[in-house]
């Protein structure tokens, strides 16, 4: 099943090569893996995706928090939660109507243009991982030149809260 | 008053308290041991003959007295040099704080010379390592450093100290206390979790103690025994939890795993009810997992909650500290109206000793014939009175020193457990034999794991440490051969060394004393002869049977019930 875990760690060099060695070093993958500063910039918020049976799961949480500079951890599945996930993504408006393609999906999509160029777009779509895949769908008459995704980013809903 | 780097290092020793440290001089530790030769009548500085040397007598050091064992070397191979020591402290939990050279700040990145990143290299196999990067962190960290490797699970902690921080000068101040919001070791156990154990343990009609190197790394012998005596319940102990428990006391049935005992197995396999005390469930000692424990319920306490449920479910988890969590259940068990009524495990240790009477560990040394490696450790066993400290290699003489040499005290036995790190043996002898200069000391080996740190015997020489190196010589890695005999149809590839050296004259070269012994009539005079020299270190190669295998045996992917006797 897939996990997406919220780790709080000190924001120190190697800290993120810690929490990916890891990873490797005990055959646990990894879908994707997003990290920043935090308000507090001693800490930084790590999000990652992985995919376990519960028991794996259990033991990746346990491993992690064993590593000396992650702080507190939590596995939004135990929670409701929110996922967000940020796309840029390039796309040739050379064809005939390509440019009115982009904006009429990109409107459906809620996603924004933010590089206008003389052969191509770039979009920028925020949103679950599924809407971000349809937004690709869509697009699929036209040619895409670039994409980068941005990972998935979790919080709990409601009072719920990871802090140090 | 302003220190240099190098003289904040030294007093931040003095104030862990450090008398020894185990090292190898080189380009980026210049100041620091030139710092160090200022400090010489209050740090001692052993100099090992090789890197990995140095952190195995640190190890030994570690092991025989449950103090964090220090360890200098410089950058580059020196750093190298010393990641066997380091992840075989990571895999057995020892207490190591590894002080390592690096270039200056300017030239880390720069493939400079003698620069390797091994804070890199090593992450993966310690607790935690740091790179000192400003003068003001140095006193910190090493605090920190000393705090983590011997708190919560014990492990090795490396510092790197670039040179030019060791040449500059800064205020020196040592932090009294330390606080790291991200590491908080549990060390009571959970009262409810506590008592529904003693619940187990008194429903309990075939029940076993099953445990490990976790009570020696936390001093917890006395109270293991206390909790036996009182539930009266049969204990076996892991290959690294030997001396846990007196080997010579009715209660205990043996190690478990691999080459444990017929009864200790069996009875692993037919239980009830695992009490698992500081033990990991590691391969070695489980056999075929889907076979482990059929019929039991799983009480495991480990200071580690990644330890439990890692490799088998567990049903009632205490995390803590071994002894505390002993303690707990020691005290939680007398305040019950009724404790354990011997009735309810009578026809269990009728069972136990019917299979005691298969004598698993039985051999038959013919006087005539060449001497069995078992004939060797039970007569040093006699000779030293069971009072020794015995460090081993790795191989078939590791499992008969921890089959006969029957420990009745921890911190006793001194070996490489979860790495299995051919060469350990001689230099944690030396680290043993400094911690505690008048204890017998004994190095049981092998052939083919005494030439893997064999440059130690110098370091034996230059420190007077008058180690007993007990060297079971078959002319093969024997463990391999074995193996190689019951699974590849003896083929034996590679397992036989055609060329080994006169290790008597090579002993002598070294300036120790030499023996070779051959007949099965002169082992135990031999022996005592060794023992009498008090002050000299003796090398003593006894030519043993080539063919010999350790017995019994749980062959890979076979259940605890399926040994292999004879």
């Amino acid at each position: 099943m897939r996990h997406v875990i919220s780790i709080l760690m000190e924001n120190e060099a190697g800290a993120l090569s810690r929490v990916a060695g890891l990873f490797s070093a005990r055959g646990y993958n990894i879908e994707s893996l997003t990290v920043a500063p935090t308000d507090d910039p001693t800490l930084s918020r790590l999000t990652l995706v992985t995919m376990g049976s519960d028991e794996i799961v259990e033991q990746i949480a346990k491993q992690l928090h064993k590593l000396i500079d992650v702080v507190k951890l939590m596995d939004l599945n135990d929670y409701p939660h929110i996922e967000r996930e940020m796309m840029l993504v390039k796309i040739d408006v050379q064809k005939q109507g390509a440019c009115d393609v982009v904006k009429r999906i990109s409107d459906i999509f809620r996603a924004r243009i933010i590089d206008v160029g003389e052969k191509s777009y770039t979009v920028e779509v925020t949103g679950s991982r599924g809407k971000l895949d349809g937004f690709l769908q869509a697009l699929h008459e036209l040619r895409v030149v670039e994409v980068v995704r941005s990972g998935s980013m979790g919080i709990a809903r409601g009072a719920i809260a990871l802090n140090a | 008053m302003e220190l240099t780097g190098a003289e904040i290092f030294v007093e931040c020793l003095k104030a862990e308290g450090v008398d020894t440290v185990f090292g190898y001089p080189g380009g980026a530790v210049l100041y620091i041991y030139d710092a160090l030769y200022k400090a010489q009548n209050e740090i001692n500085h052993i100099l090992a003959r090789h890197e990995q040397g140095a952190v195995h007598a640190a190890e030994g050091y570690a092991k025989s007295t449950n103090k964090p064992g220090v360890v200098l070397v410089t950058s580059g191979p020196g750093a190298t040099n010393a990641v066997t020591g380091i992840a075989d402290a990571y895999m057995d939990s020892v207490p190591l704080v590894v002080f390592t050279g690096q270039v200056p700040r300017a030239l880390i990145g720069n493939d400079a010379f003698q620069e390797v990143d091994i804070v890199g290299i090593t992450r993966p196999c310690v607790k935690h390592n740091f790179l000192v990067t400003r003068l003001e962190d140095l006193a910190p960290t090493i605090k920190k450093a000393f705090y983590i490797a011997s708190t919560g699970r014990p492990g090795p902690v490396l510092v790197d100290i670039p040179k030019d921080i060791t040449q500059m000068t800064g205020e020196f101040s040592y932090p009294s206390e330390i606080s790291i919001r991200s590491y908080n070791p549990t060390v009571k156990g959970n009262k409810r979790q506590v008592r529904r154990a003693i619940d187990l343990v008194l429903e309990a009609k075939r029940p076993m103690l099953y445990t490990g190197g976790g009570v020696i790394l936390a001093g917890a012998a006395k109270e293991l025994t206390e909790f036996t005596r009182l539930t009266g319940f049969p204990i076996t102990n892991t290959l690294m939890g030997l001396g846990g428990y007196p080997a010579t006391d009715p209660q205990f049935v043996g190690m478990l795993g691999m080459h444990g005992t017929f009864e200790a197995n069996h009875a692993m396999h037919d239980s009830d009810l695992i009490v698992a005390i500081g033990a990991r469930f590691d391969d070695r000692v489980t056999g075929n997992i889907e076979k482990f424990c059929p019929y039991a319920k799983i009480i495991h306490v480990d200071i580690d909650p990644a330890t439990i449920s890692k490799n088998v479910k567990v049903d009632v988890p205490i995390v803590g500290d071994v002894k505390n969590v002993l303690a707990d259940l020691i005290e939680e068990l007398r305040g019950r109206k009724q404790g354990v009524d011997p009735q309810q495990i009578t026809d269990w240790w009728k069972q136990i000793n019917e299979w005691r009477k298969t004598n698993c560990l039985s051999y038959n040394q013919q006087m005539d014939g060449p001497i069995l490696a078992q004939y060797v450790v039970d007569k040093l066993w006699e000779v030293t009175g069971g009072d020794a400290f015995v460090t081993s290699d790795v191989g078939q003489h590791q499992m008969w020193a921890a089959q006969f040499y029957k420990f009745d005290q921890p911190n006793r036995w001194i070996n490489s457990g979860g790495l299995g790190t051919m060469g350990f043996g001689l230099p944690a002898a030396m680290g043993v034999q400094i911690a505690h200069p008048d204890a017998t000391v004994a190095c049981i080996s092998g052939d083919g794991s005494i030439q893997m740190c064999i440059q130690e015997l110098a370091t034996c020489l230059q420190y007077r440490l008058p180690i007993k190196i007990i060297t079971l010589n078959n002319g093969y890695l024997g463990m391999v051969r074995q193996w190689q005999e019951f699974f590849y149809q003896k083929r034996y590839s590679m397992s036989y060394m055609e060329a080994l050296p006169d290790f008597v004259k090579l002993a002598e070269a070294y300036g120790h004393v030499g023996m070779r012994i051959e007949k099965p009539g002169d082992v135990e005079g031999a022996l005592r002869e060794a023992m009498a020299m008090k002050d000299r270190l003796v090398f003593m190669d006894f030519i043993t049977s080539a063919e010999n295998n350790v017995y019994p045996m749980v062959p890979a992917g076979a259940g605890h019930n399926e040994m292999i006797l004879v």
